[in-house]
Formats: C-alpha cells, structure tokens, sequence
C-alpha cells in the first residue's frame, strides 16, 4: 500500500447567501496516494472546484466550511495557520486554473509573474539569486515545451495563444517542486488538437516529476485518458469512486450510468435521452440521497438516508442503497 | 434529393489594422477564403473545425449577419448573396439560426413570450388574435410547459433557455436551421436532450441543419454529412460514416486522433495516433500554398508553394490534399 498524500475527510462547505445558506459539499471523502493521479468528475455546479479550493483554502469570503478535515502529509489545512498556509501554497500544492488569462495578470510580462513564484517559493526555502531565478524560469518554460524561452519571458500574456497561456500556467505550477498538483479544468478553454497537445505535456511532466495529481473536469474522456482513478460527484456528494478502467467498462451507481450513456461515442451507437429533471437547488437540497428525486431506481430508504460508500468490489465504492445488502444495512 | 443551399467559393474578408504609428496598413483576415459546398433537403450538415477555421463566419455571412466579400449563395436556386437588407423576407424566414450561448442570445429583460412573439409578428405568421396559441404550441413543440411564456430568460435553466432558441428559430417554419454550437455551453446530460429533440423536430418538420460545431464524437451521432475546415477553407468532405471510417486528410487525421475516449472499442477506432503539433496560424498572415503545411506531418515539397484543389477521392468523399488523386 502506497504512502498517503492527502485525506479528506467528510468534508462540508457551504455558501452563505442572501435567504440563506447554499449547503454545497455534503460530506465528501477523497484520498490521494502518493504520485497517484486522480479525476474528479461531475457536471457543473456538482462541488467539483469549491472542493479544490477548499484544499487550498482559496475559498471566497461568503464560504463557511461546516466540518471534516483535510490532512495533507498528516496536517490538518483546515486548522493551518496563515504561516503554514503560506508555505502549503508556496511548496506543497499547486494550481492550475481554468482560464488561462485570468488566472496571468495582464500587466506583468509572464517572465515577471514566473520570477514572483519561483522567488516566493525560495524564499521560503534557500538561495536567492536573479540569474537563478532567471535560470530556473527558463528550465521550466523548455519543460513545458515553450518554444524560444529566452525571448519569451519578455512577453505580456496578451501576446500569447490560448495554448501558450496555459503552457504558462503549467510551467508555473511545476516550476518549484511540489508535492501535489490541482488542475482545474485545465483544457476546456482549448480546442481539441491543443487540448491534446497540453494534456500530453501534463501526463509527461507529472510522471517525470512524480508528482500526485488531481484532475478536475466535466469531460468523462478528458478523465479517462489522464487519471488512474475517477471520483464521480453529483450535487456535493461523491456517488462513485474506482479504478479509471473499473469506472467505465462497470459502472456502478444509477448517476454514472446514465452520465456514461450520454457521452456521444465515437462509434455512433447513438445518443441516450439525458437525465430527466435538473441539478437540486442547493438552498433546499433533497433529503437522503440527493440523486434521488432523478433517480430510475429510486427506493423508499434513498429519500430519508444519505448512502453511505459502500464497497462493491475491492477497491470500488458506491453511493447508493442498491448494493447495500452485502453490508447488512437494511434495503 | 432538392437541392436547398449552395455555396460557391464564399470569401469573406475582414479589413483589420496591423503595425502602429506610421507603419499602420490596413490588411485583410481572410475568414472564409472560398468554400464551396451544398446541403440538400432533409440533410443534417455539420461544419467542423477549430476556433478561428472560419466556420461560425461562413453561417453568419449564410444568414445575412455579414456582407459576402465574393462569391454567391443559392438558396432553393435562388441568389441570397446579395446585402441582407435587399434579401426579400420571404426568404429571410426560411433561414433561422441558433446561438451557443442562449444566456446572451435571449433578450433578458423581454419575458418568453415577448421573445417567441416577435418572429411571428415580423413574418406575419398567424394572424394577431392567434399569437398566444402559437406561443403556446410552439412552447409545446420544445416540451416546455405553457406558463413558462410569462418567465424571464433568468429564472430557467441553461437547457431550458436553448430550448426556448430553438422555439424562436422554428417560430417561422423555416427549412434551413443554422445551428452555432447549440449544445457546447451544455453539460453532457443536457446536451444529450437538446440532440435528441433537435433530431426529433427535423424529422417532424422535414428540416435542414447546418451544424457549426468542434464536437466530432457529437457529430458521428448527429450529421449524415460532414466538412472539416481550416484556416477558411474546407479542407474534406465526406458522409460522416465514410469520414470516420476513412478520414484522408492529415488534419481530419490528427482531428480524429486528438478525441479523448472512454472505452477501448472507440480508442481503436481513432486513426493511427498522429502526434497534434503546432496551431492553428493566424488569417491575417496565412502560410504560403497550403494552409496546413506548418503543421503536417506528410507535407511535399510541392505544399510550401501551391494551393491544393478538392479531389474526389470515391464518390462524395472531396479532400483537398496534395496526397491525393482523382
């Protein structure tokens, strides 16, 4: 059994809002293994970014968290104080946003904004040298296949592509060691021969840094073609977790089957008709399962209990009352 | 088949400011740079390509939105290139279109009805008395409920509100429905909804599509017919089972083998992994001869100076690469 990186445990978080409080996460537990790679997979507004955030306690002001804990290398982040956040953020984990031009400044050069992260980050540890940082800025813009290094320090993020925005970003994430690195939705932004291209150069520069990854994303593909294991979130909850491979060819839970259905496939056996009914209001969230409501196999209990994960199969678990008799609990 | 919509070498070009000071020139972006093709009766035609290929100009300069720089448009045989002031409306409203982002293509502060009534009032479809009914039966036609006509955009959801662009679109009885990434803005379990009423309501009202989309998975399902453009001009055209099974270009090639897949059986249905390198250039300063060289990986010497020009390879299956001959 491999070292473990990160724990989240039961984890709630909410959004206070005007009427009331948007109760978001609803207990959500994740484990990360060392140098493993991890999806987290759901539709919009399924919790999947408040969860990374909240790994980095960049949740905005109107956030509360409710309760659980996030151990990373057996530390609390959620009972950090701001000095040890600071190094958490500086030389644990890193990011990777969504929109690449949002997450650049647009009035610094990006040779600029790479400098700030690797000078932070040292200070926090040793040495302390311009030509260094220099030095280390262009290292990391080769690794992340930036073409022409040298020059390109020189220039603003506007003067760059969508995809070179986000070989940027990547080359900042993993400019200084890190433990682990987050990639929300990372290519979404990026057409399909690009997205390709900034995928690839992800999965080499993970495996050649042995760096555990978590890959946040809506695109079950996207998924299955970067990760070693899936959590699949529906509304806040985590509904199913397993082996990528397990995830896909044996799916489990009534949600990732009809999600996996949806998927247009490339050997055009046609289009399921969706899930009826839409994502629950956060506000005023079901009781008990909260697929439920969108459930076809809906059973009395679903409406009253929250599942427990229970375990199918070695290393495959489940949200959901269908596969609770093993288990003993009442069905 | 009829004949309903057909192409001929469409340009559009766009005057753009390039340098500054006194090295400032005005030059043009080609966005569509001669694409010809035609969509018959009953077809679903899907338009492929990435950001920046042209496709979303050429439906536009189709529907009227831009001002054709060369080239002619037929529609049912007759000539629409024309400025879209000087387009007669009973051909206007044969031509409908759908927007990706339904958050910004229905009006906010109009209330559903407002929106659905407006085309029907403009085209004098029904006569005024009957407005409501066909508001109604038109919200029914999308499988929406009848009081959604008194709610603003705001208070549905993001699938919903497509729907309600779908029902503005078929408020005339169009033939031609132009649709501009419906679905993209969608999550996977909404999209496969607004899929399967849009084939639904073709069927139904015996409509056209064009598809403007950069789904390919998507447009296996969807499109009985399918055009791969690049850089403003198409580079292959096939029936989308014969595009799948035996994509000829090295961008549809290099397309196909960037399409992240779920399950082993499609990963064996992608061509042979062609390695995505390089991006797409810009139009305002295209490569010389064929516009894909930079980045391919079969190039001739011949392709750094000329043009290709369409082949047919077997019968409606067109590629406009140097690799092949008739």
């Amino acid at each position: 059994m491999s070292e473990l990186l990160l724990n989240i445990k039961d984890l709630m978080v909410g959004y206070k809002v005007f009427g009331g409080v948007l109760r978001v996460l609803n207990g959500i537990t994740i484990k990360v293994n060392k140098g493993e790679r991890i999806g987290i997979v759901g539709e919009t507004g399924s919790g999947k970014t408040t969860a990374a955030k909240t790994i980095l306690r960049i949740l905005p002001r109107t956030a509360r968290i409710f309760g659980g804990e996030i151990l990373f290398q057996n530390k609390d982040v959620l009972k950090m104080p701001r000095s040890e956040l600071s190094v958490l953020r500086g030389q644990g984990i890193s990011m990777i946003f969504q929109d690449p031009t949002a997450s650049l400044n647009p009035v610094f050069t990006v040779g600029s904004i790479i400098s700030d992260v690797i000078r932070y980050s040292r200070t926090l540890s040793s040495s302390n040298k311009s030509s260094q940082i220099k030095e280390t800025a262009i290292d990391a813009f080769r690794l992340a296949s930036l073409p022409d290094a040298d020059r390109l320090l020189a220039n603003y993020p506007f003067q760059l592509s969508g995809g070179m925005r986000q070989r940027v970003c990547i080359a900042m994430a993993l400019a200084t060691a890190r433990d682990l690195l987050i990639a929300d939705e990372p290519t979404t932004n990026l057409d399909v021969t690009i997205q390709d291209q900034v995928l690839r150069l992800i999965r080499e520069l993970v495996d050649k840094k042995k760096t555990s990854f978590i890959l946040i994303t809506h695109s079950l593909g996207v998924a299955s073609e970067m990760t070693d294991r899936i959590y699949v979130m529906y509304a806040g909850t985590i509904v199913e977790q397993a082996n990528t491979q397990d995830l896909f060819e044996k799916p489990y839970h009534p949600y990732t089957h009809a999600l996996l259905s949806c998927i247009p496939k490339l050997s055009g056996e046609g289009i399921a008709p969706g899930i009826p009914g839409r994502m629950p209001d956060y506000l005023n969230p079901p009781q008990g399962c909260r697929f439920s409501p969108r459930c076809p196999r809906v059973l009395p209990i679903c409406e009253k209990e929250k599942p427990p994960l229970i375990e199918v199969e070695p290393g495959h678990e489940v949200a959901c009352f269908l596969f609770a008799t093993k288990q003993g609990v009442p069905q | 088949m009829n004949e309903l919509l057909m192409v001929d070498n469409l340009k559009k070009y766009f005057p753009v400011n390039v340098g500054s000071m006194s090295r400032k020139k005005i030059v043009d972006l080609k966005a569509v740079d001669g694409v010809s093709f035609q969509l018959d009766e009953g077809e679903i035609l899907a338009l492929v390509g990435e950001s920046g290929s042209g496709k979303s100009t050429t439906a536009y300069t189709i529907m009227g939105l831009y001002k054709v720089t060369e080239g002619k448009i037929f529609f049912k045989g007759a000539d629409i290139s024309m400025e879209v002031t000087k387009r007669p409306l009973s051909l206007k409203k044969e031509i409908q279109i759908v927007f990706q982002d339904p958050g910004t293509s229905l009006n906010p502060q109009r209330t559903i009805r407002q929106i659905l009534d407006l085309p029907l009032r403009v085209h004098k479809i029904v006569p005024k008395g009957n407005i409501n009914e066909k508001v109604e039966e038109l919200l029914k036609t999308v499988e929406l409920p009848a009081d959604y006509m008194f709610k603003y955009p705001r208070m549905i959801g993001g699938g919903e509100r497509q729907m309600v662009a779908i029902a503005r679109a078929l408020a005339t009885n169009p033939s031609l429905v132009i649709l501009d990434e419906p679905t993209s803005a969608l999550d996977v379990s909404i999209q496969a909804k607004i899929i399967i009423m849009l084939l639904k309501l073709q069927r139904d009202f015996k409509l056209s599509y064009l598809f403007i989309t950069h789904d390919l998975s998507l447009m296996r399902n969807v499109a009985t017919r399918m055009a791969i453009m690049y850089l403003g001009k198409i580079n292959e055209i096939a029936p989308a089972q014969e595009l799948f099974a035996n994509p000829l270009h090295p961008y549809t090639q290099m397309l196909l083998s960037s399409i992240p897949v779920v399950t082993e059986k499609e990963r064996n249905l992608k061509p042979k992994q062609i390695k995505s390198i390089g991006e797409i250039p810009s139009p305002v300063n295209p490569p010389s001869g064929c516009g894909f060289h930079p980045r391919c990986p079969f190039k001739l010497e011949l392709c750094l100076e000329n043009d290709p020009q369409p082949v047919e390879v077997t019968p409606g299956h067109f590629v406009r690469c140097f690799l092949y001959k008739n």
